[in-house]
């Protein structure tokens, strides 16, 4: 089952008065239960893809089309019911709200999906049993390190079990060993789950946890590989 | 979600402490101005009507032209039967006649030469009578701070400044030197029987204050008066109802081809102090005008500010899947919040000093020393029923207005570019 396709996407943004083109006739297609990632050097247009596939961003020609909804017709509405109910986000730097506490943290995407109560908290143990942060449940972000705020980020982005997880770099901020702990989480998700994954990285650590690799230079497939991951050990340094 | 969004306000405190004290402040301000003005204006505007205007007040037409001269010989002639009349016409109010006269006070040694003398400015008032007003419309009993008030014929109240400067003491004897109302001079002996402090640099000055019928036969004024005041029983000047008044008594008694027929003033005609009432009425808008402007500045500044520092939770809002409207709405709503409690704790301080200041006030008098105005020396601040909601209302529109200024930049901004600033 197609999850996403991208067919002749073209991405413009204006830059001083010109344009400049981020990403140019993109065609891809990624299936239910992939594992797979957007690689290349930074400014190859990586998130602005993610961005389009998450539907934060409108293609400028060509067409993307998530879950059966094609971005570049939906309303802000549309697409933030899309986000809502279908998509979760792994950040980079996290992105947890500093205010409120990891159970709080994780319980925010269903409360734009108005659960109850009850169905709120059973999510949320449950996604938080799977990050293994039962015990951090009252904990606010300062008190957590990198790698279990990333873990409460996963929590966060599986809580609703979407179809498709977008995830940024998930591990730039983290040392190997957290990087390993939440791949091997990530990749565990993936094959109980059925949940998609699509990583935009360009870090070693992820890439070899890849079952399919999208090379993108300078706003182009250069090269769409489906790979058999190699095996990693716990403490693995680049 | 609300109940989510109320965490996130009260652990904040960036989000909700630094709004609500700014509101508070903006709110106190406003409250606060606002009663001192009150205060302000409505001691002037019961100084001038206890001792110069009434609430309505009746001349001749030929005195009214040139009433600041205090032309005696313009008075009113046959004021027991008017009195008789406006008693029985319109029995809510308070009639009461008076005579404002210039002169002369003479005080003299054990020989009768002069020991001093200065200019007076005198006020016959009903005195001695059983059923007068006067001395609780002119509040004397609590003015005075030595000796009593007049109890028989030729007794007259001084102020106090003007008894240091002619050296009277009480019990000692003061001439009148002035003009009757017919243009002789007019000479007349009266005892010192007490000091009067009014607190008002104008009539501490130099006046006394003489029984009405003393003034009478001072100045040759047999049943006349200066002027004739009315007050509402429950002294609170009603302008509508004393225009309606003075309508009503100037069709039935005023002729405009007779200069000696009276005509009856409401305060608001009288000495400016109507463009003075309408000043104070409008003076609650200007403050509640500048005030929600000021405000709505500094709090948009704030909301930008804090729209800034927010980015991140906007983004990963957006990116959860709330909409804009809705995260919009919710700023807003936090924004109402925030007004509605910095309104209430502006609202209650500046409630709390204006009582304060309402009892204990501000002296001035240092400043005043040459006024000439008819203002207590001692300014304090009223609370009116108004002073309670004048800063709410503004106070949690500045709020919201400020936000939602605030928020446009947010609302307009595309939701990718908020994403990469979030990462920021």
């Amino acid at each position: 089952m197609t999850v996403v396709k991208v067919e002749n996407m073209v991405k413009r943004y204006p830059m001083g008065g010109r344009e400049f083109t981020a990403l140019k006739k993109i065609n891809l297609e990624f299936e239910k239960g992939e594992f797979c990632g957007i690689i290349g050097p930074s400014g190859s247009g990586k998130t602005t893809l993610l961005n389009i596939i998450g539907s934060l961003d409108v293609p400028s020609e060509g067409s993307t089309i998530v879950l059966g909804k094609r971005i570049e017709s939906l309303s802000h509405k549309e697409a933030a019911r899309l986000r809502s109910k279908y998509l979760g986000f792994i950040f980079q730097t996290y992105n947890l709200l500093p205010v409120y506490t990891v159970f709080e943290n994780v319980e925010f995407p269903l409360l734009l999906l108005k659960l109850s109560a009850e169905e709120r908290k059973k999510k949320v143990f449950d996604a938080l049993k799977w990050v293994h942060l039962l015990d951090k449940v009252d904990s606010r972000p300062a008190q957590l390190s990198g790698g279990e705020s990333q873990r409460v980020s996963v929590a966060r982005a599986i809580v609703k079990r979407p179809e498709l997880v977008l995830a940024d770099e998930p591990t730039a901020n983290l040392d190997a060993e957290n990087s390993y702990n939440i791949l091997e989480m990530m990749v565990k998700l993936n094959k109980e789950l059925k949940t998609t994954f699509i990583f935009a990285t360009h870090d070693e650590k992820v890439i070899r946890y890849l079952r399919r690799k999208i090379l993108l230079i300078d706003g182009k497939v250069a090269k769409d590989e489906v790979v058999n991951p190699a095996p990693h050990k716990r403490g693995w340094v680049n | 979600m609300i109940r989510f969004l109320v965490k996130g306000l009260i652990r904040d405190r960036s989000r909700s402490l630094f709004p609500v004290l700014t509101v508070s402040a903006g709110v106190f301000l406003t409250v606060f101005l606002y009663s001192f003005m009150q205060g302000v204006f409505g001691d002037y505007v019961k100084a001038n009507a206890q001792f110069d205007t009434g609430h309505v007040k009746i001349m001749t037409r030929a005195y009214k032209d040139v009433a600041d001269q205090t032309p005696n010989d313009l008075a009113i002639l046959g004021i027991e039967e008017l009195l008789e009349q406006l008693r029985n016409t319109w029995e809510k109010m308070i009639w009461t006649p008076r005579i404002r006269f210039g002169g002369l006070l003479d005080i003299p040694d054990v020989h009768g030469e002069t020991r001093s003398q200065g200019p007076v400015m005198g006020l016959g008032v009903d005195l001695l009578s059983p059923e007068t007003s006067e001395i609780e419309i002119l509040n004397l009993k609590n003015s005075i701070v030595q000796g009593n008030l007049p109890q028989k014929e030729n007794e007259i109240l001084i102020s106090g400044e003007f008894a240091n400067k002619l050296g009277v003491k009480l019990g000692e004897n003061a001439t009148l030197l002035s003009s009757t109302m017919h243009g002789s001079m007019a000479m007349y002996n009266f005892k010192v029987v007490g000091i009067v402090r009014f607190g008002m640099t104008a009539l501490d000055k130099s006046t006394i204050i003489a029984d009405i019928r003393d003034v009478q036969a001072a100045l040759d004024m047999t049943d006349g008066a200066s002027e004739i005041l009315g007050y509402s029983r429950d002294m609170v000047y009603a302008e509508d109802n004393m225009m309606k008044l003075a309508k009503e008594f100037n069709s039935k008694f005023s002729k405009e081809d007779d200069e000696f027929s009276p005509i009856m003033l409401y305060l608001g005609e009288q000495g400016g102090l109507g463009e003075y009432l309408n000043l104070g009425k409008s003076f609650g808008s200007i403050i509640v005008g500048i005030f929600v402007f000021a405000m709505s500045i500094v709090l948009w500044n704030s909301g930008l500010l804090n729209g800034l520092r927010r980015y991140g939770e906007i983004g990963v809002r957006l990116a959860m899947g709330e909409p804009k409207g809705s995260i919009y709405r919710r700023m807003i709503a936090e924004s109402l919040v925030i007004g509605i409690f910095g309104s209430v704790m502006g609202t209650l301080l500046g409630i709390a000093i204006s009582y304060y200041l309402q009892y204990t006030g501000i002296d001035f008098s240092n400043m005043m020393q040459k006024s000439s105005v008819l203002l207590s020396n001692e300014i304090r601040a009223r609370v009116t029923p108004t002073s309670y909601v004048i800063g709410l209302l503004p106070g949690i529109i500045a709020s919201a207005i400020g936000t939602m200024f605030a928020g446009i930049g947010i609302y307009r901004r595309q939701t990718s570019q908020l994403f990469k600033e979030l990462e920021v």
